[in-house]
């Protein structure tokens, strides 16, 4: 409705000042408002950093807290009643090592379901599997914790003659089945948005379909398929419900892919509800949660510079 | 031409004033929405007593429809947070508040937490079906779950479990906000602490199932959640000494060496509806929804206290 231009001048000139202001207030207003939602995200950040920060802080300087101990040990005894420790050595190692195990299992099926539903597959087999994998991404996570715990948990101990179901191989399955729908929808995204004369030229140069995907389409994609990918990865770091019902939830140092293991956001989850406000523990749980934020900074300035580096070749 | 360029500029005005109404709506509605008939009693804490405190705020919408109750669990450690807080009426705890907690209470709130024992519970030793361990020590128990324990193989106890070519002992246990898991701690491990590496379960039924699926597992859990999967195990002070089975006669006789009371806590001299309801809970009635869930009554054959 806004198509018809507001041009100055016009029949309109006689009427302007009854209704400038009413139409110049009710501009402002909007445009306020698109402003601050477009501020918001920076907002939210630094305050959510600030306020987990905040509560956290207390505890660098007390003396039963050691960051050595807190960033490298693997003892986590937060509520010891002899010898409190705060190690998340294991936790984080538990992280990192369900997400390796997401992303290795999600990667290639995710990209390579993005290419087929992108270039191989009929407009009509293409609507239909959109269709289902924008409801797999709907599944919220606790349902997946629940097929974590009871279905998948029983197909591993048949498979592999494991003691326990719910370990590292499980939660990393859950978190790739998590993440594939994800990595699809914004892969196929990307493969979409390259021009279709960089088809027609490759198919007028005699190239055969793999061709054109391999030496063509991935690499003038490669942005969108990497930011597929780290919307992916960031799904399965940040995950709560899913790891924590799927993994077994053990502080152990996993030397394999049948171990259970605990993660930090697994941890923040199932402990804070009980720490006392204020203590030492409590803190401490905020503190991993600032921990939790620096990797995922970390990963996401990395990606940053990789797709900098890349655009500049 | 005139009242074409008039159109979005008039249309703007009633979208921005619905945006505002939508925007103000909730806010009216949560200030008016408070005064309904029926009285709502907070309860939340221990996982261990979720499944009878749920089972008697059902049967309490029977007797008292005017009071609903709403039942939560957590643990004992988040229904007594919330306690301190002030943010529920009645906490469930399968253990007893701390002095500091109570001296956290009173200073948030400026009332004293009030304790009611409204049943007992035997922490039972589970392993799976097929394991043919029937007593344990709480000395072997130790043993296995403790920091320094000796004991990581069945093997360390003499044990063969059939069909089971790793007999690493799979230790069950459960999160930290556990009233459970503080209990087995002080009754079990003293002043030790749990070997790292063992599953730690957020309930009491999750504790059960896993043992029942796993050959190899030991753990511990109220003994209402006892499956066909899983074996109670007789508990002896130390060796040497006769071992016991969980059962009402020997938690009442305080024969098994892991029996516990089960309690609920207020802020201050309970009143009004939150009075009536610990009272019924008390009452025969409520005593034997308790020992229909597999626990032991207050005043065991007699009713209510």
């Amino acid at each position: 409705m806004s198509a018809v231009p507001l041009t100055p001048g016009g029949g309109a000139v006689e009427r302007r000042p009854t209704r400038s202001t009413l139409s110049l207030l009710g501009e402002r207003v909007i445009e306020a408002l698109i402003k601050l939602s477009g501020v918001s995200a920076v907002i939210f950040v630094v305050a959510i950093f600030f306020f987990i920060f905040r509560e956290a802080a207390p505890v660098l300087w007390s003396k039963d807290f050691h960051i050595l101990e807190f960033l490298f040990s693997t003892e986590w005894y937060p509520t010891s009643v002899s010898n409190v420790r705060y190690g998340t050595l294991a936790l984080t190692v538990g992280t990192l090592s369900v997400t390796a195990v997401a992303i290795v299992l999600a990667v290639p099926f995710g990209l390579g379901a993005a290419i087929f539903v992108s270039e191989f597959c009929s407009p009509k087999l293409k609507e239909t599997l959109k269709i289902v994998i924008e409801l797999l991404a709907a599944i919220p996570s606790v349902v997946w914790g629940f097929v974590g715990l009871t279905v998948m948990s029983k197909i591993i101990v048949t498979l592999t003659g494991t003691a326990v179901g719910v370990n590292l191989l499980n939660g990393g399955v859950i978190l790739a089945l998590m993440s594939v729908p994800i990595i699809v929808s914004i892969g196929e995204d990307a493969l979409r948005a390259v021009p279709d004369s960089y088809r027609e030229a490759a198919v007028a140069l005699g190239a055969t379909r793999w061709q054109t995907v391999f030496r063509v389409l991935l690499p003038a994609a490669k942005n969108g398929l990497l930011a597929a990918v780290l919307l992916g990865v960031g799904r399965a770091v940040g995950e709560t419900m899913a790891v924590l019902m799927a993994t077994g939830h053990a502080v152990h140092i996993p030397d394999g892919l049948l171990n259970s293991v605990r993660t930090l956001t697994a941890n923040v989850a199932a402990e804070l509800g009980e720490a006392p406000a204020g203590s030492s523990h409590y803190r401490v749980l905020f503190l991993t949660g600032v921990l939790l934020f620096w990797i995922t900074m970390v990963v996401n300035v990395a990606a940053d510079l990789v797709v900098r580096g890349i655009r500049r070749k | 031409m005139t009242t074409l360029r008039r159109a979005p500029v008039m249309s703007a005005l009633p979208i921005v004033l619905t945006l505002v109404a939508v925007a103000l709506l909730p806010a009216a509605c949560g200030k008016s929405g408070g005064g309904s008939g029926v009285t709502t009693i907070q309860v939340r804490g221990s996982d261990t007593m979720v499944n009878v405190a749920q089972a008697w705020a059902e049967e309490y919408t029977k007797v008292q429809p005017a009071v609903g109750v709403e039942v939560s669990g957590g643990g004992s450690g988040v229904g007594i947070a919330a306690l301190e807080r002030g943010t529920i009426d009645i906490a469930n705890a399968s253990r007893n508040m701390k002095p500091e907690e109570v001296e956290q209470a009173r200073e948030n709130t400026g009332q004293e937490p009030r304790e009611f024992i409204v049943g007992f519970d035997a922490l039972a030793v589970f392993v799976h079906m097929d394991n043919p361990l029937s007593e344990i020590t709480v000395e072997q128990l130790a043993d296995i779950f403790a920091e320094d324990g000796k004991a990581v193989r069945w093997s360390d106890l003499g044990v063969s479990i059939p069909g089971v070519s790793d007999d690493t002992i799979v230790r069950v246990s459960r999160q930290s906000s556990s009233g459970t898991y503080e209990f087995f701690r002080e009754h079990v491990l003293g002043t030790k602490d749990f070997k790292l590496g063992s599953r730690d379960m957020n309930g009491s039924k999750e504790v059960v199932e896993l043992i029942g699926s796993t050959r190899t597992a030991i753990g511990y859990s109220g003994m209402g959640y006892a499956t066909s999967d899983v074996k109670m195990l007789k508990v002896a002070r130390a060796a040497g000494e006769p071992a016991f089975e969980p059962s009402v006669e020997n938690t009442v006789l305080k024969a098994y060496p892991l029996a516990r009371s089960l309690q609920v806590y207020t802020l201050g001299e309970p009143q009004g509806a939150v009075k009536e309801y610990i009272d019924w809970i008390l009452s025969p009635a409520g005593q034997r929804i308790l020992e229909e869930n597999g626990y032991v009554p207050v005043n065991p054959g007699g009713g209510g206290a």
